[in-house]
């Protein structure tokens, strides 16, 4: 059936081929694919590969390299200055620690794809935990009425500010600095209305589960075992499906490589998690809280990668006049852009409000947001749009993470923390607009 | 005036179809900048339709006006003889107009594949087919006869002014349109990549499908179009079939608004033969 399609593309692109003069050579190969490329492309073998790889980002288009390469430095200095770093115990601390700061630089990535900017993004986080320690605690309703509650209302709330940004043609920027100022003072009303003194406590097992519970060190395995496997079948068939239509794809090696690191990583995460890391009573296995990051990761990077409308955000980031050219809607793209924005904001509150096991009415929505953008321009995200992955808020995360991990060890004192993120937040620019000025003077 | 013979795929003698587009008293103000004035303009179907004119003469923006970028001030447009509304872009691409603009309308952080089919993606199962869109891409830019990129993957945003425009023409052009317009499809390009654009829109011509063609460059001009229409600030003095200009005629109305031959016949107009 995909042939079919694929045929009758081919064909009624092709008409034009026969046609002109100059092109006539052209002719014999009539209705079979693209046989011999006629663009001068990547050859199968190893050695052209990386030799291709190295050349993209000698001209800027490092991906994730740096960030990669600075987590890895970032680790090698703490443990050397505290071998605990390493430990389980820690590590599994730091992954859950990293979770909110990754969920919310996943949440900012939809927006700054586009170009715009969400900074309410931590109090909307706020009110997504809120609403579900009420919905729970308050009145008593089950676990799962509270997180789709606490997920619909800030959805709702990201989608209001897009319609601001849209119908309005206001600036993100003011829209959400409102929005971060007015959620403030809906998270205080919330709270103190509730008549808990300032605090609400979740009581609820599930809930508290979502970042204090593990999965058992059995169903770590499977879960790990059936993710990777899913992972590395789609690289496997996408890199044979292009290599087979002729296309320029990894070679073969490059591909099961992939797999290889990726089940590495895989296998790593679960052995460390599964180490019991408990001080009187016996605690392992892999956080429940490691899941739900790693299930966001992909169902958003899957979206924002493999659809139309994720395509449309890159191409409205970049140049919003050519996209309206081509035909895309601004107005729905934005709108659920901001929308899914606030979504994950509210993925982010259940979590904050699981590991704290309450939401109280001084949570530092200032500084969350910051960590938010923080962390997606660390992973190399830009702030100017058109430029951004999911897996960027992961890594840029996780550095956070790994400084305020890190030097909570080493015992400095927060002053020292800002200071040290305030200075890889820079590097990362830096490095950033370096690779890119590579770019434009390198061709 | 006698019927012209094209010897081209206009099938039988001028006049016996109707225009494929027709603008009557099109006209588009900016503020206080009347960038059009009046326009009234027949393309025929299946014949190329050079627009020349000076700098601002409103060439651009006429065109625009086709694609659906903006609404006219007044005026009215038909599609086939029926009035028709071109509010969005999307509604022009809806009735078959397609569009290089001047300024190309790519996204840099794109690459070439996802540049040609951005709007009109392939889907498979609802999701992008890269594959499909891959092979499609590379057959149209290898049927325009652009080697020069290095791979189709390559950002666009990494290309040379004239591979750029080339993208541009081949997205174009890469759908089934009925009406392909073009606004200065050759002014980044070499010499031989100039040559392909011109036969391009010589086998567009062949194969039915009407083609307007912006252009400073009267070689080009000649060497390509059924027929000529020219804009002066605003309005447009001529238009007709290309036998009935010459290069000095073309010069004149072009830096002029009016051409010596025509002071005597009266108005500059010689669409019509009654
Ligand atoms: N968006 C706009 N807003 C205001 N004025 C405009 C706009 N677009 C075009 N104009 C004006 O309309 C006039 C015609 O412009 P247009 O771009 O159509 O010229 P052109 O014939 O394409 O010239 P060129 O050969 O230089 O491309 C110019 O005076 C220009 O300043
Ligand atoms: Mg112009």
């Amino acid at each position: 059936m995909a042939t079919d399609e694929e045929q009758g593309t081919a064909e009624s692109a092709r008409p034009l081929q026969t046609d002109i003069p100059g092109t006539a050579s052209v002719e014999p190969d009539d209705d079979t694919p693209v046989t011999q490329p006629a663009l001068p492309e990547l050859s199968e073998s190893l050695g052209e590969y990386i030799r291709v790889v190295a050349k993209r980002i000698r001209s800027g288009e490092s991906g994730v390299l740096p960030v990669l390469g600075g987590l890895i430095l970032l680790v090698i200095i703490f443990q050397v200055q505290d071998s605990v770093f390493l430990s389980a115990g820690n590590l599994v601390n730091l992954l859950v620690q990293g979770s909110v700061f990754v969920l919310l630089g996943m949440a900012e990535i939809w927006v700054l794809v586009l170009g715009e900017i969400d900074l309410s993004v931590g109090y909307v986080a706020g009110i997504g935990g809120t609403v579900m320690a009420i919905l729970s605690t308050t009145h008593g309703l089950p676990w799962w009425v509270a997180i789709l509650g606490a997920i619909a209302s800030t959805a709702v709330i990201g989608a209001v500010w897009g319609t601001l940004v849209i119908r309005l043609r206001l600036p993100s920027f003011v829209v959400t600095l409102a929005g971060l100022l007015g959620m403030e003072g809906v998270l205080l009303y919330l709270v103190n209305a509730n008549g808990t003194g300032g605090t609400i406590r979740i009581t609820d097992p599930v809930l508290i589960d979502i970042a204090n519970g593990n999965l058992s060190t059995v169903a770590g395995w499977i879960v790990m075992i059936v993710s990777v496997a899913l992972v590395g079948g789609v690289i496997f068939f996408r890199d044979r499906h292009r290599r087979m239509s002729g296309l320029v794809a990894p070679p073969l090696v490059i591909s099961v490589l992939k797999i290889v690191v990726i089940a590495a990583a895989g296998i790593a995460l679960v052995l460390v998690c599964n180490t019991d890391r408990g001080a009187l009573i016996p605690v392992q296995g892999v956080p429940y809280v490691v899941l739900v990051v790693l299930g966001v990761l992909g169902v958003w990077t899957f979206l924002l990668g493999r659809t139309r409308f994720g395509r449309y955000l890159y191409a409205i980031g970049n140049n919003a006049e050519a996209a309206r050219r081509a035909g895309i809607s601004l107005g729905w793209n934005k709108q659920w852009a901001f929308t899914l924005t606030g979504l994950t904001a509210g993925i982010a509150g259940v979590v904050y409000a699981s590991r704290l096991g309450s939401i109280s009415n001084n949570i530092d929505g200032g500084t969350l947001v910051l960590y938010a953008v923080a962390s997606a321009v660390i992973g190399g995200a830009s702030l100017f749009g058109g430029r951004g992955k999911m897996v960027y808020a992961l890594l840029g995360g996780l550095v956070i993470a790994t400084i305020y991990n890190g030097m909570g060890l080493l015992g400095l004192a927060a002053s020292y923390q800002y200071m040290v993120t305030a200075l890889v937040l820079v590097a990362a620019v830096t490095i950033d607009s370096l690779a890119r000025r590579g770019r434009t003077t390198g061709d | 005036m006698s019927v012209v013979t094209e010897g081209r795929a206009t099938g039988g003698p001028d006049g016996s179809t109707g225009p494929l587009l027709s603008l009557r008293g099109i006209s588009k103000h900016f503020g206080p900048v009347h960038a059009l004035n009046d326009v009234d303009l027949d393309v025929p179907p299946g014949q190329i339709t050079a627009l020349v004119g000076d700098n601002g003469a409103g060439k651009s923006v006429l065109i625009k006006t086709i694609a659906g970028i903006w609404a006219p001030t007044s005026g009215t447009i038909s599609w086939e003889g029926r009035p028709v509304e071109i509010r969005t872009p999307r509604e022009a691409d809806n009735l078959g107009i397609a569009t290089v603009y001047q300024d190309l309308a790519l996204c840099d952080n794109l690459d070439i594949v996802q540049n040609m089919f951005l709007g009109h993606e392939d889907l498979t199962h609802r999701l992008l087919d890269e594959t499909r869109m891959e092979l499609t891409a590379r057959q149209t830019l290898t049927d325009l006869s652009v080697t020069t990129v290095q791979s189709v993957r390559q950002l666009v945003g990494s290309l040379s002014g004239g591979q750029r425009q080339s993208v541009a023409v081949a997205r174009a052009v890469m759908r089934d349109a009925r009406l392909v317009i073009m606004d200065e499809p050759t002014a980044a390009l070499g010499v031989s990549q100039t040559a392909q654009v011109l036969d391009l829109i010589h086998t567009l011509g062949a194969r039915g499908i009407t083609v307007i063609v912006i252009s400073h460059n009267l070689n080009d001009v000649f060497e390509v179009a059924d027929r000529l229409a020219v804009l002066y600030l605003g309005r447009l003095v001529s238009s007709g079939s290309i036998d009935e200009y010459d290069r000095q005629r073309a010069v004149e109305l072009i830096t002029t608004g009016r051409s010596a031959d025509d002071e005597p016949a009266g108005p500059a107009t010689t669409d019509r033969e009654g």
